[in-house]
């Protein structure tokens, strides 16, 4: 296949996935913040599933899956799950993936009064919880490799645009990127 | 020189000139010299946490550890003197994979929110963890339910980021001699208090000095007033106040 | 005191013993005495005097026989005679049988294995002398150790001759006696001052040879110190008891007035140039101050924390002088091996490891209590000889030595001498002396789980991997019994082991993760079992996974609470 990268056919170019859990969207932006190298990246991938993308499945067949946010609910365990099964390299992007973060400052807390505190401390009228047709809320937010095997970690709160950046076109390169020397707990 | 770090040897007569060998390199010191202060005059960086120039040593955290030819244990380099003939070696698989470890236990223990805390940035755990590739903690976290006391005026601590180094305890003690801080429990129960676990506001001996909030490596120990990655130490008051101190001995 | 002096003090008492045709003992060890001893003592008192017997018996309390499984204990000298499980109402029987032939049915059958099996230096006066009388101890040859010492032998050559016995540290870890004492006498502080403290901190669950030592023959470790303290060259010795001893504290405090009294502690004993005197130490109950340096900052009146070693108290110890630190057992052999000579010492046992020691037998065997035997005794004679085997017809599985320090055996170490050597070698320790026997019904998981819960909850909070190391095991380990876990959690499991043993600072944390590494090896399919129960549980479906989830919130459960809500609003 002599071809130019510029028109690789989509079937030779990266699957990858962005999966948004228990985080502010933070480092979805961060992601974004890499500005006109999106194009050079968009070159390399194709996004298959995303918040950013109108996809509704998560797809079979992903190369690389790159999770913002912890696990905080019954139904990000079942995603994650099935993001596992489906994915080569599963990269946890920023704090909230890697450590549980903000999310999970409630974990000292019991449950039931988080959800006090949320909707019937602090509600004017009518004070209740919303209960039908939701996620169930875990007793803890955990980390994501925790629940599923995680191959890269990239700490940050968010992890900078560069160091993403870096890392993702390491990883398509096919090598191992030095993550820590580009971000941190707390970046 | 500090203070000596290390209960000396009785009878112990005037220290000798030794010669060793660190990481394949020979170095020359004193007898009375830790392995550590003589690496770090070799510019060999050994990681600590729990040391701090000036203090008494403290042997702690185990992130000093080093490998000493014929003996089965490691040591703390911190608070190991050195010897004649010692090899000894600071870097080896073996103790990265020890001191990464030890940070994983450290971050686990309590809830170190780096995003969310006033020495983001300027914390010597954070950095620690950085600097030995550290991106991920596999052990479970713990999640304990820690206190915050702010009933300081000007000071507050979060035992949330504490590390228990007890470098607020030294300083207090040595330096400042008002021995505020202490610690009480046990195992995982350890935590610092103020005087007879007062609130530290109300503590009878605290000089509000600030100087335990300056050595302190996190945002455990902080001032009043800053927010978010505002918490800027300034340790430099020790070497210069352990110096002019040793300068009236004979 | 002269040494003729002492000679009277033990010719007058053996002979006011000798005056009666029935000497009655009665065990008043801490385990008799919860079986009531003391009425059992009072009503012997009573019935002699209704019998009028006083000129020819006397009862007395004594120190542990070693049977306490089959407690209140009562023997009767010089016939030799034990009678077992005695009740307060058994005294007349036994009054008025003290001529005829004994009571069968409260016969303790002292021709059986647990009594013949066993060799007792340390434990020799146990059960004998009555612990609150130093004239009883001076009968049976006490102080004339240190008489000797101070006599007839140079420091050197009382150092020469405990090195010539073998004696290694009963503390736990066996270091040489005799190499520690040279170390210390060689050391030198400018002030000149040196310390002898003996340890007495016992601190191992279920472990109490020290505490019979200390409340049975309490004048034997002054004794052993005096000696120590001549040999090294210090002049003030500490005894660290722990407070939940109060029994032993007690007639230590009454051994050293006693003492004191008769001048064999003070100054210039047995008008030698040799002064000493022994203070009282009380420890809080905490597992760790029986290390050496964290029991020396807790004598110094500080947290009771472990520093690193070196320097080693032998070299900077209390207060930074030399320092001698030695277990009750220990000392407690020192004035035997005086008295008969290194050479006769080291006859007994194996050759790396000399002398007896002393077991506290506990768990699934029929005797229970407590035994001294030879070193090098297999392990199933001390387990199916002495301790009677197990009970109820169920199996032998394992058994525990040293004890959170240590590991558990399993059944193809039985024929393994005991000695410190081979103990090591099997991944277990000899400790100080805890022995706890297991049958087929325990999980080596749980047992495993219960020390690290121990070593948990005694860690100082010092160092970052005993601290915080032993609490994530413990977890990782409930989690393996609840049949949670995973294959990378028992992964964990063994890499934490590795790194808390490897980087700890003292020897709680080096040594916490044993029990676990010895069950993980005698009996991987036990926590094999565990995780595969989870494994199975999780491929059921459900969201029994790894995590905790939160109890489902049914909607039909959170509406009349939402109802609530609304009646509280205005
Ligand atoms: C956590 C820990 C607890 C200990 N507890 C005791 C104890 O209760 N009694 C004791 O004699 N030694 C104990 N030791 C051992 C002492 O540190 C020391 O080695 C011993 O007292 C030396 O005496 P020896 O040479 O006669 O054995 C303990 C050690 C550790 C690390
Ligand atoms: S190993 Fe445990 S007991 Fe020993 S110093 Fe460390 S924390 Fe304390
Ligand atoms: S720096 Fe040496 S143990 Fe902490």
């Amino acid at each position: 296949m002599n071809r130019n990268a510029k028109d690789k056919p989509a079937a030779t170019k990266a699957r990858v996935a962005t999966i948004w859990l228990d985080g502010c969207s933070g480092c979805h932006m961060s992601f974004l913040d890499m500005d006109e190298r999106l194009l050079a990246l968009a070159e390399q991938i194709e996004l298959v599933y995303s918040p950013l993308v109108d996809q509704k499945e998560f797809p079979p067949q992903v190369d690389v899956a790159i999770v913002e946010g912890a696990v905080a609910t019954d139904e990000d365990i079942e995603k994650m799950r099935l993001v596992r099964s489906r994915t080569k390299v599963l990269i946890a992007l920023g704090d909230c993936a890697v450590t549980g973060n903000v999310p999970s400052m409630r974990n000292s807390i019991p449950v039931e009064d988080v959800f006090d505190r949320a909707y019937r401390d602090n509600a004017q009228l009518q004070p209740q919880r919303p209960a039908t047709n939701l996620p169930v809320l875990l007793e803890r937010v955990r980390p994501v490799h925790e629940v599923v095997k995680v191959d890269v970690h990239i700490p940050g709160c968010p992890p900078p645009a560069d160091a993403i950046f870096y890392i993702i076109s390491e990883l398509l390169a096919g090598r191992t990127p030095d993550v820590a020397a580009v971000t941190r707990f707390g970046k | 020189m500090t203070r000596p770090s290390v209960p000396k040897p009785a009878g112990v007569a005037q220290p000798q000139v030794v010669t060793l060998r660190i990481d394949g390199r020979d170095v020359s010191a004193r007898s009375d010299e830790t392995i550590l202060s003589v690496a770090r005059q070799n510019r060999i960086d050994i990681p600590t946490l729990c040391y701090l120039d000036g203090l008494s040593g403290w042997g702690a955290c185990r992130l000093c550890l080093v490998d000493i030819k014929g003996t089965p244990k490691l040591l703390p380099a911190c608070v190991t003197l050195v010897r004649e003939g010692m090899e000894v070696t600071t870097d080896s698989p073996r103790l990265q994979k020890y001191r990464r470890m030890v940070l994983e236990l450290l971050f686990s223990e309590r809830n170190h929110v780096c995003s969310v805390c006033v020495s983001n940035g300027k914390c010597e755990l954070q950095a620690m963890a950085q600097r030995l590739g550290m991106t991920h903690v596999s052990l479970p976290y713990r999640y304990p339910r820690l206190e915050f006391d702010s009933s300081n005026d000007l000071f507050r601590m979060d035992h949330n980021r504490c590390i228990l180094c007890t470098r607020c305890v030294r300083v207090c003690d040595e330096i400042e001699g008002a021995h505020t801080w202490d610690c009480r429990g046990r195992g995982i129960e350890t935590r610092i208090i103020s005087d007879l676990n007062e609130p530290w506001g109300e503590s009878s001996t605290c000089t509000r000095c600030g100087k335990c909030v300056n050595v302190c490596p996190t945002g455990a120990l902080s001032q009043k007033g800053t927010a978010v990655a505002e918490m800027t130490k300034r340790v430099t008051f020790l070497p210069y106040l352990t110096l002019m101190r040793n300068s009236d001995e004979p | 005191m002269t040494p003729e002096e002492l000679q009277k003090v033990a010719i007058i008492e053996q002979e006011s013993q000798e005056q009666y045709d029935h000497r009655i003992h009665v065990c008043m060890a801490a385990g008799c005495l919860s079986n009531r001893a003391d009425l059992v003592k009072q009503q012997l008192e009573k019935q002699i005097a209704a019998n009028g017997l006083e000129r020819r018996c006397t009862v007395k309390g004594v120190g542990c026989m070693g049977l306490c499984a089959a407690g209140p204990l009562v023997s009767i000298q010089p016939k030799g005679i034990m009678y077992q499980e005695v009740k307060p109402t058994d005294a007349p029987d036994i009054i008025q049988t003290l001529d005829k032939a004994p009571i069968e049915r409260l016969r303790c059958d002292t021709a059986m294995p647990f009594f013949k099996e066993q060799k007792k230096v340390v434990l020799e006066n146990c059960g004998l002398i009555d612990p609150e009388r130093v004239e009883e101890y001076i009968a049976v040859g006490g102080y004339q150790g240190l008489l000797k010492a101070l006599t007839e032998m140079q420091p050197a050559e009382v150092i020469e001759e405990v090195t010539r016995s073998g004696l290694r540290g009963r503390g736990g870890a066996g270091f040489p006696t005799g190499l520690k004492w040279s170390t210390v006498a060689k050391a030198q502080h400018p002030d000149g001052r040196k310390f002898v403290i003996c340890n007495a901190d016992e601190g191992d669950p279920g472990a109490f040879m020290d505490r019979s030592v200390l409340e049975s023959d309490p004048h034997r470790i002054l004794e052993g110190m005096a000696i120590a303290a001549y040999a090294v060259g210090a002049t003030q010795g500490y005894l660290y008891v722990r407070a939940e001893y109060p029994l032993a504290v007690k007639r230590l405090k009454q051994a050293i007035r006693q003492a004191e009294r008769l001048a064999l502690l003070g100054n210039n004993i047995f008008g030698t140039p040799f002064s000493f005197n022994v203070d009282i130490r009380l420890g809080a109950g905490a597992f760790v101050c029986g290390e050496e340096t964290a029991l020396i900052a807790s004598i110094e009146g500080k947290r009771g924390q472990p520093r690193p070693r070196p320097p080693f108290p032998a070299e900077s110890g209390l207060w930074g002088c030399p320092t001698l630190i030695n277990n009750v057992e220990t000392f407690a052999n020192i004035p035997p091996i005086l008295r008969n000579g290194g050479e006769w010492f080291a006859q007994i046992g194996t050759e790396k490891s000399k002398g007896t020691k002393v077991f506290a037998l506990a768990g699934r065997v029929k005797n229970t209590g407590l035994i001294e035997v030879p070193m090098g005794i297999p392990l199933r004679r001390i387990i199916f000889d002495i301790g009677g085997g197990i009970p109820d017809g169920r199996k032998f599985k394992a058994v525990q030595t040293g004890g959170p320090s240590g590991g558990c055996l399993p059944e193809r170490f039985l024929d393994m001498p005991v000695d410190y050597e081979s103990l090591m070698q099997a991944g277990s320790i000899m400790g100080s002396g805890g022995m706890i026997v297991m049958d087929d019904t325990s999980c080596m998981v749980d047992v495993a789980r219960y020390f690290m819960e121990f070593c948990m909850s005694e860690s100082c909070g010092k160092c970052v991997p005993c601290r915080v190391g032993t609490a994530q095991m413990h977890d990782l380990l409930v989690k393996i019994i609840e049949k949670r876990a995973t294959d990378s959690d028992v992964r964990l499991l063994n890499e934490l082991c590795d790194m808390v043993q490897s980087t700890s600072l003292c020897g709680l944390g080096q040594t916490a993760p044993n029990p676990v590494l010895s069950t993980l090896r005698y009996f991987p399919e036990e926590y094999e079992a565990l995780v595969q129960a989870g494994r199975e549980r999780e491929a059921a479906g459900s969201n029994g996974s790894a995590m905790h989830v939160a109890p489902q919130l049914k909607p039909n459960s959170t509406q009349p609470q939402a109802h609530v809500d609304s009646e509280v609003t205005p």
